[in-house]
């Protein structure tokens, strides 16, 4: 995947955290399968994460995924929230609380392109161990199989990119060390470009290819693991995209 | 056990209630989402307006419902000019003022409900490629919907019980607009119809402890659910 960024926001200091007023002012080209935002809180790493899914309209900026500009303010493009499919996969999950799992997984469909080719619900379902799971109601589940189903609800929407804002978080190591495998095929058997918010190193080192350091919503260092393993278990999936990773860091 | 006539005034009752909570809950549902969720110049003054039923005396609502609806009023005119609606002295009058007596309270109970909808969901919604109008239909609604119901039991309950409004507005005609309020006034005021009076006001606080213990469970599996 090839993903440009550009953002530069103002946000007047309009909390009451106090927070003095805060600028992001982001420009990222990133050529590559997993990247990794990492940086302290307030370092506007959920910022670039809303402005890609549409949720946050920066002041000035342009996204684009491969070709597919998402946003342009010079040139008043700004596709709205519900046509850029960015799978998002939020902290907590947020599962419907009023629908089944099954339900769940299948909400996403109704919008999505009926004859694009992408998961069916029994991949995905096989993929992630849910098939029990599908006629409970989200608050019958733990969280590491909430997550799951978040997981698996945002691929059925067949997303051009999916955005992982702190999967991790919320679960105890054994739960993590379930779901960081899941995490690792959807990048090599799917293919599936992803966005990684996390604070967590073990987990930006087994899912990220590249990681970019942000610090007071500016690009602190952008680094490249080409020599991340290679994707051996990714047997036969002749889709693993040139590592060689570009970055450009501009400070504006 | 019930005489012909209180008879009447019972299934009038039903019907006009039934009707004032089922035509009030779309407009409900309007109000409260842009009382709840937007901002818009005269928002305080919409607020207002709908909670004002619930603090004028009945009678005057009643008689603003007459100035207005009546046959000579500028709504009412247009009205039976081009729908051929005559709403004064008829049935559907009723059905209006109770409508617009238990409005506050069924706007009241959505908008609160609504308001306790988490925007993540929502956020959520649009991020799988639903459009805003089907994230309200699919998420925001049927999340609202334990307080859409509770109300609509309130204001059902309150249409049932509607007297100054009704009265002022639609008068009491027998079989027309006669609802029980009413008629256990008339019967109050009529020597010896004690036992009518005493039935049907037995009959209204059956019907009125009946909804209010379902609203209640209403609200009690509501909150359970949002915890």
């Amino acid at each position: 995947m090839r993903l440009d960024i550009e953002i530069q926001h103002g946000f007047a200091n309009r909390t009451s955290s106090g927070a003095a007023p805060f600028t992001v002012d982001v420009s990222l080209s990133l050529d590559a399968r997993a990247v990794a935002l990492v940086g302290p809180s307030g370092s506007g790493k959920t910022t670039i994460l809303n402005a890609v899914v549409g949720v946050f309209r920066p002041g000035h900026g342009r996204i684009a995924l491969d070709d597919i500009v998402l946003l342009d303010t010079a040139r008043r493009i700004n596709v709205s929230q519900s046509r850029r499919r960015i799978g998002y996969v939020f902290q907590d999950g947020r599962l419907f609380p009023h629908l089944t799992v099954r339900r769940n997984l299948l909400y996403g469909r109704w919008f999505s392109p009926r004859l694009e080719q992408g998961l069916g619900l029994d991949d995905v379902v096989a993929l992630l161990g849910i098939g029990h799971l599908m006629d409970r109601r989200p608050d019958a589940l733990s969280g590491g199989e909430k997550q799951r189903v978040a997981i698996g609800r945002a691929l059925l929407a067949k997303p051009r990119l999916l955005l992982m804002d702190e999967p991790l978080a919320a679960l105890d190591l054994e739960r993590r060390a379930q779901i960081l495998p899941l995490i690792e095929r959807l990048r090599d058997e799917l293919a599936l470009p992803i966005v990684l918010v996390s604070h967590d190193p073990i987990e930006v080192a087994r899912i990220a290819t590249s990681t970019v350091e942000l610090r007071n919503g500016r690009v602190s260092a952008v680094h490249s693991a080409p020599s991340a393993k290679p994707v051996k278990r990714a047997v036969g999936s002749a889709d693993v995209i040139p590592l060689a990773a570009s970055f450009r860091r501009s400070a504006r | 056990m019930l005489t012909p006539e209180e008879m009447d005034a019972l299934q009038l009752s039903l019907k006009v209630a039934f009707c004032a909570t089922l035509i009030s809950i779309p407009f409900a549902i309007a109000a409260a989402f842009a009382l709840s969720r937007l901002r818009f110049p005269g928002r305080s003054l919409l607020d207002s307006a709908v909670h004002l039923p619930l603090v004028l005396p009945p009678v005057v609502t009643g008689y603003l419902l007459l100035l207005t609806f009546g046959r000579r009023g500028p709504v009412g005119q247009l009205l039976e000019a081009h729908f051929g609606i005559v709403l004064s002295f008829r049935w559907t009058g009723a059905v209006l003022a109770a409508a617009i007596m238990g409005f506050p309270l069924l706007v009241r109970s959505v908008r609160l409900s609504m308001e306790a909808v988490d925007r993540r969901y929502e956020q959520a919604a649009g991020s799988l490629g639903a459009s805003p109008l089907w994230v309200f239909l699919t998420v925001t609604l049927p999340l609202t919907l334990p307080g859409i119901i509770a109300g609509a039991i309130l204001a059902f309950a309150k249409a049932l019980g509607e007297f100054g409004a009704t009265i002022t507005f639609v008068s009491a005609i027998p079989g027309e607009t006669r609802t029980i309020p009413a008629a256990i006034y008339g019967y109050v005021q009529t020597p010896g119809a004690d036992g009518s009076a005493m039935r049907l006001a037995v009959l209204a606080a059956l019907v009125s402890i009946v909804a209010l213990a379902a609203s209640e469970a209403m609200a009690r599996r509501m909150s359970l659910r949002g915890a």
